[in-house]
């Protein structure tokens, strides 16, 4: 610290900027001395470089014809080939319908839901039952997927608890397993995420609800409203920031989906409906080895989901009177 | 006046007995199918092939876990599992906390630099093929480390833990270099144990991450003798897909045989989350709100 005392302001040059050798030999010495502080951010650096910036240069072989016998720098240059055999690949774009299906689902149910169960859970003003609630409801987040593919594999099996419910319930005449009708699965890979993530969902926004303001609601009190509208002109005003920020992370990861989602409950039976961008670059990159072309469809995606992203920000900052919430 | 009290107060009870009715009802939903799975899984395989509701073990057994502890691989699964988590844990704790104390320090030389390329490691990664290709490269596949080390450094913990170092008073720092303590030994001995709350939030996602991930075994190992739990788990889950797909309108008894060794794997895979999990839950609405609150 005591290097900023050192610097007297006299000696800077009239411009303010000092020469570049200056400054580099200035760096060099104060480097030196803070060699014990610099050792502790250095390997993290080193870490960065090697794990983080490697792999992104490593997307050039989305340009190159990359085989098993290569090397990043040997493999020649094929230019946006892999790029225009992706617009023609008809499995990669029933992959993408089937991604956007699926992320459509989630969005429209399970982007409101955790709203709705926020505003209950805010509504219990404490007690046991509160606490018992959101300890319940946070346990399905700490299941891993495998887990949770292995239960629903359980419940929906011939004699599992799904279909003894419809049994029962007289919905159904003969047991069947829904895992294998591919038709069902957008609905499967929705309602099981939703069924794991809606309660953790939930922290961010009452998290937001306890900075409200209580005297709001004291004075809406007086004033007669209804429970109901207190929630719609207090509760949900307060939270519109963090709701459009919400949407917006939502919105630019459309493209995305759970990949250890799928690969637990993809089968040979639902593949058509359950194969999704994620799954489809893991089959053609580690499955058949093509190595360019999965990055390539790995590279495209991503650059859409950063349009995707930017356009969502802008559309929402338009409707937030020119705030952007990014 | 009066009349428009009590009819206010009859609104507001009809709305908190119908938000618990409601609240019951999600509760079910989480909670039936979980016990369903957990007492299934103590029920003998006769039983489970019969169907019906299971609430209560029928026929209780301990078969399932039985057959799932006869085979010995399952608890060379549960040393990998433990000894990746432990390690991982430790490692990615420390070496977080040492970047993290580092940036902490507003005067070190190129702070600017150093986070602008943290954050750029945020928005952008070179995805699964590249990441692949960098891993095979450097002899990590089919090797323990590949749990570990690709898993060292996270910049989001690193921010976290850099904001929770900066609200340290300087004073304890200043009183200790005044006695000639350099900055490694004011981190380990001063840094570390005043920011145990914040590194224990992270130990535990991380730990809850490291346990729960199998995405890391499915692409870089093939060694079975390396496979965690939760690849065992998959392993047998494709397993049991596959027979009952061979089985479609089949008896139902070679459809339940391995049903219950999954069951009981399944609760095997998940005890040590929810023993851990009372913990968990003290810290991690503080941690999510040290995520929420940075920069």
């Amino acid at each position: 610290m005591d290097n900023k005392l050192v610097v007297a302001p006299a000696v800077r040059p009239l411009n303010g900027k000092k020469p570049m050798k200056q400054r580099i030999k200035e760096f060099l010495v104060d480097f030196k001395r803070q060699w014990e502080i610099q050792s502790m951010v250095i390997p993290g650096i080193i870490f960065m470089i090697i794990f983080c910036f490697i792999p992104i240069y490593g997307l050039l072989i989305a340009f190159k014809n990359y085989t098993v016998i290569d090397t990043l720098e040997s493999a020649p240059w094929v230019g946006l080939d892999n790029f225009r055999i992706i617009l023609s690949d008809k499995y990669f774009w029933d992959a993408v319908v089937n991604t956007l299906g699926i992320s459509f689902l989630k969005l429209g149910i399970g982007f409101i839901i955790p709203i709705i169960l926020a505003i209950m859970i805010y509504e219990l003003n404490g007690g046991r039952f509160k606490k018992f609630v959101q300890t319940i409801s946070y346990l399905p987040h700490f299941l891993s997927w495998i887990v949770l593919g292995g239960m629903l594999i359980t419940w929906f099996s011939t004699t599992g608890l799904f279909n003894e419910l419809l049994l029962s319930l007289g919905v159904i005449s003969k047991p069947q397993n829904i895992l294998l009708d591919a038709g069902k699965y957008w609905w499967i890979a929705t309602l099981s995420d939703i069924w794991k993530e809606v309660g953790w969902g939930t922290i961010l926004y009452l998290a937001i609800m306890s900075k409200i303001d209580p005297t709001y609601y004291e004075a809406a009190k007086i004033d007669g409203a209804s429970r109901i509208r207190q929630i719609w002109n207090i509760t949900i005003p307060n939270m519109k920031s963090i709701i459009s920020l919400n949407l917006i992370l939502t919105v630019s990861g459309l493209l995305g989906s759970n990949l250890d989602q799928t690969l637990v409950l993809m089968n040979s039976q639902n593949r058509v409906k359950a194969e999704v961008i994620n799954s489809y670059v893991y089959r053609m990159g580690m499955t058949q080895g093509d190595f360019s072309y999965a990055t390539a469809v790995g590279l495209g995606v991503s650059i859409v989901s950063v349009i995707l992203l930017v356009t969502a920000n802008k559309v929402s900052s338009k409707l937030n009177d020119n705030q952007s919430v990014l | 006046m009066n009349r428009k009290v009590a009819k206010e107060d009859i609104d507001s009870r009809v709305f908190d007995t119908l938000n618990i009715i409601m609240l019951f009802i999600f509760m079910v939903i989480i909670i039936v199918p979980v016990w369903n799975v957990i007492i299934s899984s103590f029920s003998s395989g006769k039983a489970l092939a019969e169907g019906g509701f299971i609430f209560w073990p029928k026929e209780f057994s301990l078969e399932n876990y039985r057959a799932v502890f006869r085979d010995e691989t399952i608890w060379q699964s549960f040393f990998i599992s433990i000894s990746k988590t432990l390690i991982g844990v430790i490692t990615h704790v420390f070496f977080c906390a040492m970047v993290g104390y580092g940036l902490s320090k507003k005067y070190i030389r190129g702070r600017k630099l150093y986070i602008s390329m943290g954050v750029i490691t945020m928005f952008f990664s070179g995805g699964m093929i590249p990441t692949y290709l960098l891993i095979k490269s450097m002899g990590l596949l089919d090797s323990f480390w590949v749990y570990i080390i690709p898993a060292l450094y996270s910049f989001y913990d690193v921010v976290i833990l850099m904001n929770f170092f900066r609200n340290v008073p300087d004073s304890l720092e200043e009183s200790a270099k005044i006695d000639g303590a350099g900055d490694w030994r004011v981190f380990l001995k001063i840094f570390i144990p005043l920011s145990m709350p914040a590194m224990a939030t992270i130990a535990l996602f991380n730990g809850v991450g490291q346990w729960n991930d199998f995405m890391t075994t499915k692409l870089y190992i093939t060694d079975q003798a390396l496979y965690p739990l939760q690849m065992k788990l998959y392993e047998i889950i494709v397993q049991s897909q596959t027979q009952s797909m061979q089985n479609i309108g089949g008896s139902a008894i070679i459809e339940t045989t391995t049903k219950g060794v999954q069951l009981a794997t399944i609760v095997i895979t998940t005890l040590p989350i929810v023993v851990i999990y009372p913990i968990l839950q003290r810290y991690f609405i503080s941690g999510m709100m040290l995520g929420a609150v940075k920069e």
